[in-house]
């Protein structure tokens, strides 16, 4: 029985900050002489997860005056040092409204992640690209993907399957952690495994209640069979999460479930509490990971339209974006600044859980591939060129890190697009229109 | 003045239209012959306050359920038409599962069990197919709104029979089956079910069930209970008396205000409370607790003016009389009993509180967290109350002209006065922020204050050509507004027969609002109307190629 903690007691013990590392049984005995497979012979798993932040940037502090590798950090991105050989950053690169109308802080981070521009603001063609890459590395794993937010709205997620269908993010620390480290959860690292008999018999249940409502099916229309289908489609992967929980699970070295969180955290948008939930969620997405609970996540830091606030400070940083003055001196919006440092510092702190949490003879991180982008540049006027974006992480050696890419003007959408083929999702292009991306961004490939 | 043809039109593409409509914009549907449009059957995912009216009238309102189900999208102002469209993503699926599992642990838990079990098994420890069929055929009439076949009957027991012999445990068989009974489609999306017209050879018409359901989740936002199952299997509901009865029926059961409060919630988005949160720092007394009980209170105005007292809907935007909770006491600085429970209270006269919008629900809900908004809450009202659509703000606008390096301005309408400086701002701004600007003696949290930034504030503005001074005035001018009663009429209609309004249901709301008139404003009248109106079962098979469409057989 595991003893609850506190999240305060969480963020602050054994799973704080870069402290990640301390206590958690590396076993060694688990992996093979390469540290590169588990002993099993499979090999460590790799991971796809995008990072979203709203609002942009701006331009003169935050895009490295340097490009390659040693690239310098301005003021707005200097919490990025730490993380900077982990990451590359992507400036100049754009997105295009295709002709259709720029839909305020819709349009970039559709293109963005589904590679078409949307006609409206209920518009999305196709899926995102996390459901493509959990669809190709998802499997096997008992939650195909995991989508979270910082904002404790689940409203906010940039993950879809299609118009009206948006993956629903886990907004609560305690609801997360009884999804994946609940009473089903089964330690890989067990040095014993039974299958649960309430597990089967739950399972032979569900199964026999699908296979009696299966009929339903022929009797539909075209609108609602699909809407049906997709039903069906969640209730066996309903199914075949229970059955993963029969299986003796792979021994998962850095698998170490944490003690209960049982304290919910208050509402609200206000930075501090955003930074602490955003910890909170990310140490809990971390273990999961490091559990193989999954393979593809989403983390929302902030939404499209950031209402995040300073605490005693009356206008949001959305609302700031378009009411603030740009100092003279400065040269830019201050507070706007400020809620952008918060966003990169957040940034930074995800990478740095990635990059400190050791898995193989490396970390997590290096077994990873993580896409980050925002929705507008400069949020003030709503622009889409060189809506700025990073990748963090090398997916197991296959791409470099530590770039800085001028994009020059092509389609952001190169990034996603490489990205998909570097995890080995064959296509040869994507996205629509002057969105479409047919070259790799060959800088980042070794 | 504003036709009511703009109302049913719904949304305006650019803001000059806008203008236009709100100005008088010629009557758009007129001269067309009235007629019932028949809509598609719809299948629709029930909503959290369905499942929970659901699991509290079978189970009893001590189950908890979760208080939020995943977010749907708005449609046409209403949540409620969202779940009729809702794609379903596994991530749902797996929720609605768990929903199910923990409901079904509480039911047949040791301490409940007996209640709802009407046998005692054979031994706990092993299968009882008899007592598994007792519980299971009632409750899964209840959930599946439906009577179950033998077939379905027969298998469930049997999947119960074999869960409890591989657990040995009766009562762990019989939950699983229920959890599974509440993820199944049967029950968490509700059916629209069609089968031939016998009295119109050639044509379709909502089945018995579907016809119960569609009833019962109008007045009572629930399931069929069993009187209403009942006239479903013996076909008294498809009569007109057999329908008239059972309306009267629902009309005067205490469970209307289930349904009153779930319409009003949605049409005034109080959705959006469950993450409203306000600055602590700049406004101290709307702590964590404040928007629940702010939603609650609103929702009990509402329910008390229209249930309670039978009164006209247009008062809403006078009444002063509420409920209140200390928090909130202190929010409206006024005196109540110290405590956490609701108690009513009537505002004073010169207490500016008139009306459903100048209470703190309105006020705080259409505001940033650490400010008021006249522009939002100008949106909000047209939204909400008086189902215009307001266009968003144009892509790239050139906020440079809001710019004022001296940043003197002390109040909303001395900084709002700069997007009239702006063509492409001004045509938007002039449909929402001149009544906005009618609450700005409300701060951001739906405090009265006289001043701001030191400077008087001057609320007076116009609603569609009718001048006010105030808030209080500016609820007298929604009160006499025809938008207000169309659409609430409009807003109500599409709730019931779950679609949008299209033009050709022009006449029917046309009817309905005569109908209103004639009954005081009374929306009980109205829901009646409503129900034994032609629209309200109105239904035909949709072309194949967008087919959606259930036959019962």
């Amino acid at each position: 029985m595991k003893k609850p903690i506190s999240r305060r007691k969480f963020l602050k013990g054994t799973l704080g900050g870069a402290a990640v590392t301390v206590g958690l049984p590396f076993l060694e005995i688990f992996l093979n002489a390469n540290g590169n497979a588990l002993a099993s012979g499979l090999p460590i798993p790799k991971r796809f997860g995008t990072w979203f932040w709203g609002l942009g940037m701006n331009r003169e502090i935050f895009v490295p005056k340097t490009v390659g590798a040693g690239f310098d950090l301005p003021e707005e991105m200097a919490s990025l040092a730490p993380v900077r050989d982990h990451i590359n950053v992507f400036s100049n690169f754009d997105t295009t409204t295709d002709g259709r109308p720029n839909i305020c802080h819709y349009t970039g981070w559709v293109v963005l992640r589904c590679g078409t521009a949307p006609s409206d603001r209920s518009d999305l063609a196709g899926q995102s690209v996390d459901v493509m890459m959990a669809e190709a590395i998802g499997r096997g794993t008992p939650f195909r993907q995991i989508d979270v937010n910082a904002t404790g709205d689940a409203r906010d997620t940039h993950s879809f399957r299609g118009r009206n269908a948006y993956n629903v993010p886990e907004t609560s620390p305690v609801a997360f952690y009884q999804r994946i480290f609940g009473p089903q959860f089964q330690d890989p690292n067990s040095p014993t495994f039974t299958p649960n008999p309430k597990i089967m018999a739950e399972k032979s249940v569900l199964s026999g209640v699908i296979e009696q409502t299966a009929s339903l099916n022929k009797a539909l229309g075209a609108d609602d069979r699909a809407r049906l289908d997709q039903y069906f489609t969640g209730l066996r992967d309903m199914e075949n999460q229970l059955a993963y929980f029969l299986e003796k699970p792979e021994p998962r070295p850095a698998c170490h479930a944490p003690g209960a969180i049982t304290e919910e955290m208050p509402l609200g948008l206000d930075a501090e509490l955003i930074a602490e939930r955003h910890k909170l969620m990310s140490q809990i997405l971390v273990m999961a990971l490091a559990c193989d609970q999954t393979r593809v996540f989403n983390m929302t830091y902030s939404n499209s339209f950031a209402a995040t606030v300073k605490k005693g400070h009356e206008k949001s940083h959305h609302t700031e974006t378009h009411e603030e003055l740009v100092d003279p001196e400065l040269g830019y919006q201050p507070m706007v600044s400020w809620y952008t440092r918060r966003s990169m510092e957040a940034w930074s702190y995800f990478v740095q859980q990635l990059a400190n949490f050791p898995e193989g003879d490396g970390t997590l991180l290096d077994n990873a591939l993580v896409y980050a982008h925002s929705d507008q540049s400069f949020a003030k006027v709503h622009s889409l060129e060189g809506i700025p974006m990073f990748t963090a992480g090398s997916a197991g050696g296959r791409i470099k890190t530590g770039l800085h890419i001028d994009g020059q003007r092509s389609p952001g959408t190169r990034l996603p697009f490489t990205l998909m083929r570097v995890l080995d999702l064959d296509i040869d292009a994507w996205g629509s229109g002057a969105n479409r991306a047919t070259n790799d961004i060959a800088d980042i490939l070794v | 003045m504003i036709s009511r043809a703009f109302i049913v039109r719904g949304a305006l593409a650019v803001c000059l239209i806008a203008v236009m409509a709100v100005v008088g914009y010629g009557i758009y549907y007129s001269n067309r012959p009235p007629a019932v449009y028949q809509g598609p059957p719809t299948v629709k995912l029930i909503s959290q306050p369905q499942y929970a009216n659901t699991v509290a009238y079978i189970f009893g309102d001590d189950i908890e359920v979760p208080p939020q189900f995943p977010p749907v999208a708005r449609e046409d102002g209403l949540l409620s038409l969202g779940y009729a469209n809702t794609a379903i993503t596994p991530v749902v699926v797996e929720r609605f599962y768990r929903y199910g599992q923990s409901v079904a642990e509480q039911v047949l838990g040791p301490d409940r069990r007996s209640y709802f079990v009407p046998c005692t098994p054979a031994s706990v420890k092993t299968a009882d197919g008899e007592c598994a069929r007792d519980f299971i055929v009632p409750i899964g009439r209840l959930l599946y709104r439906r009577t179950l076949s033998s077939d379905e009957v027969a298998a469930y027991v049997d999947l119960a029979n074999t869960a409890a012999t591989q657990l040995q445990d009766f009562y762990q068989g019989l939950s699983y089956v229920l959890s599974a009974m509440m993820a199944s489609p049967e029950f968490v999306f509700i059916w629209d079910r069609l089968e031939d017209d016998p009295d119109n050879p050639g044509q379709v018409r909502l089945d018995a069930y579907s016809k119960a359901s569609r009833l019962s989740f109008f007045f009572w936002n629930s399931t069929p209970d069993d009187q209403l199952l009942n006239a479903a299997e013996t076909g008294q509901i498809h009569t007109e008396e057999g329908v008239r009865r059972q309306v009267e029926r629902l009309v005067g059961s205490p469970r209307l205000k289930q349904s009153i409060r779930a319409f009003f919630a949605d049409m005034l988005m109080f959705d959006h409370f469950e993450n409203l949160a306000k600055d602590s720092v700049i406004y101290p007394a709307y702590g964590p607790g404040v928007s629940g009980d702010a939603a609650e209170q609103s929702l009990r105005t509402i329910t008390h003016h229209l249930v309670d007292n039978l009164g006209d809907y247009r008062d809403l935007f006078t009444t002063r009389e509420t409920f209140l909770t200390n928090t909130l006491a202190a929010l409206y600085r006024v005196p109540v009993e110290p405590s956490r429970e609701f108690v009513p209270h009537e505002f004073a006269e010169d207490s500016h509180r008139d009306g459903l919008l100048t209470q703190v629900a309105f006020l705080s809900l259409h505001s940033h967290p650490g400010r008021s908004s006249p522009t939002l809450r100008g949106k909000g009202l047209r939204e909400s109350l008086l189902c215009q659509e307001v266009p968003r703000p144009p892509p790239n606008v050139d906020f440079s002209n809001f710019e004022d390096a001296a940043g003197d301005f002390k109040t909303a309408r001395e900084r709002l006065v700069r997007h009239s400086s702006d063509p492409a701002c001004a045509n938007c701004h002039k449909i929402t922020d001149p009544i906005g600007l009618g609450f700005e003696n409300f701060d951001g949290a739906g405090q009265f204050r006289a001043r701001e930034g030191g400077a008087l504030i001057d609320a007076s503005g116009e609603l569609d050509g009718i001048p006010f001074a105030d808030a209080s005035a500016l609820g007298e001018a929604v009160k006499q507004h025809p938008g207000t009663t169309e659409c609430v009429v409009s807003r109500l209609l599409a709730n019931a027969i779950n679609r949008p309004n299209r033009a050709e249901d022009v006449a029917v709301i046309d009817d309905l609002l005569g109908d209103f008139a004639q009954h005081g404003y009374r929306i009980t009248d109205l829901m009646r109307s409503i129900a034994l109106s032609e629209a309200f079962f109105a239904v035909a098979e949709p072309s194949p190629d967008v087919a959606t469409v259930a036959r019962a057989d």
